[in-house]
């Protein structure tokens, strides 16, 4: 049974078919991406592993537990932690405000202190930050802050949601790096971008959306010399 | 909502807890000191100038000393009346932070407080228990027992009236809110009249709280003022505490300002919402019962005035903003009492008290335009 695994997901927004049919299957210790252009459904699709949207058909299993019928709070109890798109901070609540409410399931302080000191490692800017306002600080940091924050729980399983946009390049490069560095401390990661050229760099496998279906899934490797995808997604000619 | 209390973590500042606790119990209070005092002495100053102004009036009467010789009581007056306006107000705004709705049900939860607490304080004088019981327990008994019922009344109406409209248009839970108030005035009339056969009631006079202290020739301060003020304070105090510190608080912030991502922290957002209404909800109780004591008789309408006013305070101070419905509170507060009892002083009888609330609306319509988000409005923005 694979550790993660989306089978014939369907999901509307009111009378509009976003997800037509996905499936999708991420084995433990993995970062799988999903690329796509604009509307393909990489975004519906991460809103409905977390919960925040409820498919209407298909099933949506991790670790033996089905997730598809659970509310997004309990959806996270499970190990599933999902950083939005545009980094969703709490723009008024300080920077160690918004990564407490990361570990707001967890109740033991060494515990939650632990967690912390992790993602001031991964992230030393935002310790210098701690008591400003998260919506003080600049996109890079943001997006630091959001992904520190999807970490203080210790998740299982993380939903990265274009973490690159809006980054200057070498920010790009750091966040990508991270990405590498959490794979490598066990974390499974799903990982929607736009940026498929530095997406593919770092996964193992990838699949690709088009208008709310799966066109193509590959190793990374392949996808980067399949001709389709360089053409559409790479920018290459 | 908005608190700008820079909150320390349990986790972060152990080793200073307790010191770090201790300032953000304390730091609003200073600045609850500061807007007290700020707007009594901004407002008295009005009155001292137009009194030196015009100080003669028509039948002889030296203005400015009639003006001096009642100041203290008004601003003790105005402190009373600004506290509860803060804590009511304080209702309107934590709802609207989280949901972005004005709850007009609340002048009724209010209501309610008052009647929970002359419910109480009636029995006890009827089963000729006022006497045996210490003052001070017996303040603490009739406000728990506003606030406990008027918090669950708040969160009952939340989960009946509002939770089933939360993604309706926004205009429709509005609709629901104003139903639920008519609804809660007439099942206390209606409840009131069954029980008691009456449904004006009066708080029985209790001798200890009746007392008052003189100082000087001026000021006469009843026990009554100093215990609204005091438990006013105490729970405003209580109330940061409560947002800015407290993972409870704290999530209700976190609710309010962004609920899709709250939820991905694994907060149960209904639950926080239900939260938000039960401590607004037992916020508004309270005020009810300050109410009634201070102004002895209540009857089931008795919501909708201070209700309007609290709901203009918050709106003056910056919806949503919790600081800002303390502010508003005192500032409205203030400007009414001044007016009340300034009024025909100056206008030699022609303008009395009853149109104090003109004067005090006509002030907020002139701040709000040169102010539409309220004095303290948004804070801090977002960015990116």
């Amino acid at each position: 049974m694979p550790f993660f695994e989306l089978n014939d997901v369907h999901t509307y927004y009111g009378q509009i078919h976003a997800l037509k049919g996905i499936s999708v299957k991420v084995e433990e210790g993995e970062v799988v991406t999903l690329i796509g252009a604009n509307g393909a459904g990489k975004t519906t699709t991460l809103k409905t592993i977390s919960g925040l949207l409820r498919p209407r058909q298909g099933t949506i299993i991790f670790d033996t537990h089905r997730l598809d019928q659970l509310p997004a709070h309990k959806i996270v109890a499970m190990g599933v932690s999902h950083v939005p798109e545009g980094r969703q901070i709490f723009p008024r609540l300080t920077v160690l405000e918004n990564l407490e409410m990361g570990a707001y399931l967890l109740n033991n302080a060494a515990e939650i202190q632990q967690n912390l000191d992790h993602v001031f490692q991964l992230f030393p800017r935002l310790k210098e930050r701690v008591y400003q306002p998260g919506g003080t600080l600049s996109g890079g940091e943001q997006q630091m802050l959001a992904i520190g924050r999807g970490l203080m729980l210790r998740p299982r399983i993380l939903l990265l949601d274009e973490p690159s946009m809006g980054l200057a390049p070498v920010l790009v490069e750091a966040i990508f790096n991270i990405i590498r560095e959490l794979n490598q401390q066990g974390i499974t990661i799903l990982l929607v971008e736009q940026n498929a050229h530095m997406a593919l760099q770092v996964a193992h496998r990838g699949y690709v959306l088009q208008t709310g279906r799966i066109i193509l899934q590959d190793s990374a490797k392949a996808l980067q010399a399949n001709e389709m995808v360089r053409k559409a997604y790479l920018g290459e000619e | 909502m908005q608190t700008e209390t820079v909150a320390p973590t349990r986790a972060v500042s152990r080793g200073i807890f307790s010191s770090q606790m201790l300032r953000t119990l304390f730091a609003p209070l200073g600045q609850l000191a500061i807007w007290t005092v700020g707007t009594a002495v901004v407002l008295s100053l009005v009155v001292l100038l137009l009194a030196l102004i015009f100080r003669t009036s028509s039948s002889g009467v030296d203005r400015f000393t009639l003006v001096l010789s009642i100041l203290p009581q008004v601003i003790v007056d105005s402190m009373v009346l600004g506290f509860v306006y803060a804590m009511i107000a304080l209702g309107y705004t934590m709802v609207y932070g989280v949901l972005e709705f004005i709850n007009f049900a609340h002048s009724e939860i209010f209501m309610i407080g008052a009647v929970v607490g002359a419910e109480v304080l009636i029995s006890l004088s009827e089963a000729k228990a006022l006497e045996n019981f210490n003052p001070l327990l017996l303040i603490l008994l009739i406000i728990a027992a506003g606030m406990a019922v008027s918090g669950l009344v708040a969160v009952v109406v939340e989960r009946v009236a509002y939770r089933p409209l939360r993604n309706a248009p926004r205009l429709v839970p509005l609709i629901s809110a104003i139903g639920v108030s008519f609804f809660l005035q007439d099942l206390v009339r209606m409840l009131e009249s069954i029980w008691r056969n009456a449904f004006y009631r009066t708080y029985p006079d209790v001798p200890s709280f009746s007392q008052r202290i003189s100082f000087g020739d001026t000021l006469d301060v009843s026990y009554k003022s100093i215990i609204v003020v005091v438990a006013a304070i105490v729970m405003l105090l209580a109330l940061n505490y409560l947002v800015g510190a407290t993972k409870i608080g704290k999530s209700i912030r976190a609710v309010a300002q962004n609920r899709a991502t709250a939820s991905l922290m694994g907060i149960d957002v209904d639950r926080a919402i239900a939260l938000t209404f039960l401590v607004g909800g037992a916020l508004g109780g309270a005020a009810g019962v300050l109410y009634g004591l201070r102004f002895s008789t209540i009857n089931p309408y008795t919501g909708f005035i201070p209700g309007i006013k609290a709901f203009t305070a918050a709106v003056l101070g910056g919806i949503g903003n919790i600081t800002g419905a303390m502010l508003g509170g005192i500032v409205l507060g203030f400007l009414e009492t001044f007016g009340a009892s300034y009024l025909s002083i100056f206008t030699e009888g022609a303008f009395g008290a009853e149109y104090k609330d003109i004067l005090a609306f006509g002030i907020l319509i002139i701040v709000l335009i040169f102010r539409p988000k309220g004095l303290l409005g948004e804070v801090v923005g977002e960015r990116a």
